[in-house]
């Protein structure tokens, strides 16, 4: 019956609400600089990044930052540059010593280690890290650079190699191993990269504009791939970016920063619908939605619906009353059994009588379904099939609600008036959108 | 002016006999040992027959560099043979290498610590400047006092005029590796030994062997001075023809140097040059 059901899409958003915190950073701050005290007290009494350079001098590259990051979740940090992104990295591993603060991976706060435990940690619990300029070692072959990991934790020779040729391969490089760096593309080098970071093994994978410095098409690319191999490992990530397209396809949840401050932390979807200030908002504003926004967050509540049971007139009667045209038939445990129009039973009903069992095998129309983390690209696919409204349903089948065509046009053009620089006020629904959200949905499938 | 004068050349005298007096075992000691390398390394040189060690040294100037210079240096060393300085030529280059042994085991350490702490490097640079640019026979001095006429003296003056240009440039070697390659070290764990080593040296090591090639062309600068204090070898030889007026004679010997620092030369440079074409294209 619902046939028009999306094919499932693994989503990467699952299992991100248990709370189990891999990494939980606590009170963090990094103040460059000498006498960095007072200008952390200054910072706790919310004098800004810009304030405190020019009272004290110091540099802030983090202030104040709290934070969880579950295990095997993809955690991403955003913002411009000089917003603290990939120093808050660097204080994840210690590359950077955190002025004040704490850093609990696994239980432990980093911050408390010595050298030689620190040593010890970054080799069990880190994957190394990825970087944007790809920093592989130029005089070494794919094998040697992907096996370093292994070497410096003193792993035999014929071990790394193997264990580097595996993760070679996992990255599609194989073939290349007796290769030089300057021998590789951009891309190939930072396959390397990753290689060398998987290799390790290690739970935590830190990435540093990881895909920044490749050009787009490429781009693409190793983000699918990073999905991919994510979707089978389930390591935890955290992934550095200024460009939010990316923070969006990769991120389970989003960390936005700025000035040296996290001003939000959600799930791509709470970024896009719940900015939480204006600095978020404008971040957001031009995004294409459709990839991230989903049928759940666009439904509106099923105010009528049909019984099983029900004869034509009590059909009309919840019609009427909903202002509709038409409605959806559900069965007693509130699963979708299709869709019934005014319009076919007033026809039946000149015709002769009509029973609840006739309108069940003969009047109903199959309903167009939809999961509620269905993808409103996908949504929108299934809506310019059909007039009728879409029904958006639980992982069990249950009706949780349904999406119009006003709601997708609502969603994609406040997108599309924000990003036209146009005042607020406007009716969303205007249909001189409608072209915008074609050219929205368009800029997707491209 | 005034009628004070600043007691500069009563402090250096003191300063001197001072530590010969306080340090002359520690001296000798280390005299002799220099004096052990460089009888060791003529003993090597002159211990095979003539053609073989010229074949020998064409053959390894020949895979390090390129039959160019192999042919190059063939050539050189059967000329020298020909005119009759082998046996000096020899001891100048024991001299050389020697040297150039104690250079680069001192210079590429400091280099390393002026490379890892600003503190170091703060200190060693007016030093070094120093060293390279105080005239050459006013240290040659103080290291007769020290270690006696002979090859010593001749080795520490060449040691001190031809050390700065290796620290320097070790140090700006390895302060030019790329920051995101040493963090890259650091993030799978490395130990600061295993940085240097694994990532450091290697990627600084262009820099690094002009450092070498650079030293080992003021150590040959200073292989006449050396001759001067009693050095035997080419710059005896050299000397030697000067004071009896004979041009000709100083033209072969200072031939013979200008063929071993060629070779030299050529040899270090396209070490560094081919290490760094294997690194980056």
């Amino acid at each position: 019956m619902d046939s028009s059901h999306p094919p499932d899409v693994p989503s990467p958003r699952e299992g991100t609400d248990e709370p189990a915190a891999k990494i939980a950073v606590r009170g963090l701050y990094k103040v460059f600089g000498p006498d960095p005290g007072r200008a952390i007290a200054a910072l706790e009494e919310g004098a800004t990044k810009a304030e405190v350079q020019a009272r004290f001098g110091n540099a802030v590259g983090v202030a104040d930052v709290d934070i969880d990051i579950a295990a095997g979740e993809t955690f991403v940090l955003m913002g411009l540059s000089g917003s603290g992104k990939s120093t808050l990295l660097r204080l994840l591993n210690r590359l950077h010593e955190p002025t004040r603060g704490s850093v609990v991976v696994d239980g432990t706060d980093i911050t408390r280690l010595s050298r030689r435990e620190l040593l010890q940690f970054r080799r069990e619990r880190f994957s190394g890290m990825v970087f944007q300029q790809f920093a592989i070692l130029p005089h070494r072959t794919v094998l040697d650079n992907v096996a370093y990991g292994l070497e410096v934790q003193g792993v035999p020779l014929a071990r790394r190699r193997e264990r580097a040729a595996r993760a070679i391969e996992l990255v599609g490089l194989g073939g290349w191993e007796g290769s030089y760096p300057h021998e590789l593309s951009g891309g190939m080098q930072q396959r390397v990269g990753l290689a060398r970071a998987l290799a390790v093994d290690a739970d935590v994978l830190l990435m540093d504009e990881a895909f920044s410095a490749l050009d787009p098409l490429i781009r693409r690319e190793m983000q699918d791939e990073l999905i991919d191999l994510q979707a089978r490992m389930r390591k935890t990530i955290v992934f550095v970016t200024h460009d939010l397209d990316e923070a969006l396809r990769l991120g389970d949840r989003i960390a936005i920063m700025k000035d040296a401050r996290v001003v939000q932390v959600g799930t791509p979807e709470e970024v896009i619908t719940a900015p939480a200030d204006d600095y978020v908002a404008a971040f957001v504003e031009g995004v294409d939605r459709s990839g991230v926004l989903t049928a759940g967050a666009i439904m509106q509540p099923v105010r009528e619906v049909a019984r099983l049971r029900d004869g034509p007139q009590t059909a009309l009667n919840r019609m009427r009353r909903s202002g509709l045209s038409g409605i959806l038939v559900v069965d007693g445990e509130r699963r979708v059994l299709g869709y019934l129009t005014s319009e076919r039973i007033v026809a039946a009903l000149r015709e002769g009588e009509v029973t609840p069992d006739r309108i069940h095998r003969e009047l109903m129309e199959p309903a167009a379904t939809v999961a509620t983390d269905t993808p409103l690209a996908d949504v929108i696919t299934i809506a310019s099939e059909g007039s009728a409204p879409i029904a958006v349903v639980d992982a069990t089948g249950r009706l949780r609600g349904v999406v119009v065509k006003g709601a997708i046009l609502a969603a994609l053009a406040r997108t599309q008036r924000n990003g036209a620089g146009e005042g607020a006020g406007g009716a969303p629904d205007a249909p001189s959108h409608a072209g915008a959200s074609h050219a929205a949905l368009g800029a997707h499938r491209a | 002016m005034l009628d004070f004068r600043i007691p500069i050349r009563d402090w250096v005298s003191g300063a001197v006999s001072y530590l010969q007096t306080a340090l002359g075992p520690l001296f000798d000691g280390f005299a002799d040992a220099v004096d052990a390398l460089i009888g060791g390394l003529l003993t090597a040189l002159q211990w095979a027959p003539v053609p073989v060690v010229i074949v020998a040294f064409a053959a390894l100037a020949a895979l390090l560099a390129g039959w160019r210079v192999g042919l190059f240096a063939l050539a050189g060393l059967f000329v020298v043979e020909n005119v009759g300085l082998w046996q000096p030529f020899t001891q100048t280059l024991a001299l050389v290498l020697a040297a150039q042994v104690l250079i680069v085991l001192v210079g590429v350490p400091l280099g390393i610590l002026a490379a890892r702490s600003d503190g170091v490097e703060r200190v060693i640079r007016p030093v070094l400047d120093f060293m390279q640019t105080m005239p050459a026979f006013v240290y040659l001095i103080p290291a007769v006092m020290f270690f006696g006429i002979g090859v010593v003296p001749g080795v520490v003056a060449t040691f001190v005029f031809a050390i700065p240009p290796l620290v320097r440039l070790v140090s700006l070697g390895i302060r030019q590796v790329p920051g995101d390659l040493v963090e890259a070290a650091d993030a799978f764990g490395s130990t600061s030994w295993q940085r240097l080593v694994k990532v450091e040296m290697p990627v600084a090591r262009p820099s690094i062997m002009a450092g070498v090639n650079q030293s080992i062309m003021l150590n040959l600068s200073m292989v006449v001075i050396a001759g001067m204090i009693g050095a035997r070898g080419l710059g005896a030889e050299v000397l030697r023809g000067i004071q009896r007026l004979n041009v000709g004679q100083g033209f072969e010997a200072g031939l013979a140097v200008v063929i071993m620092a060629i070779v030299l030369d050529r040899v270090t440079a396209s070490v560094g040059r081919r290490r760094a074409r294997d690194a980056r294209s």
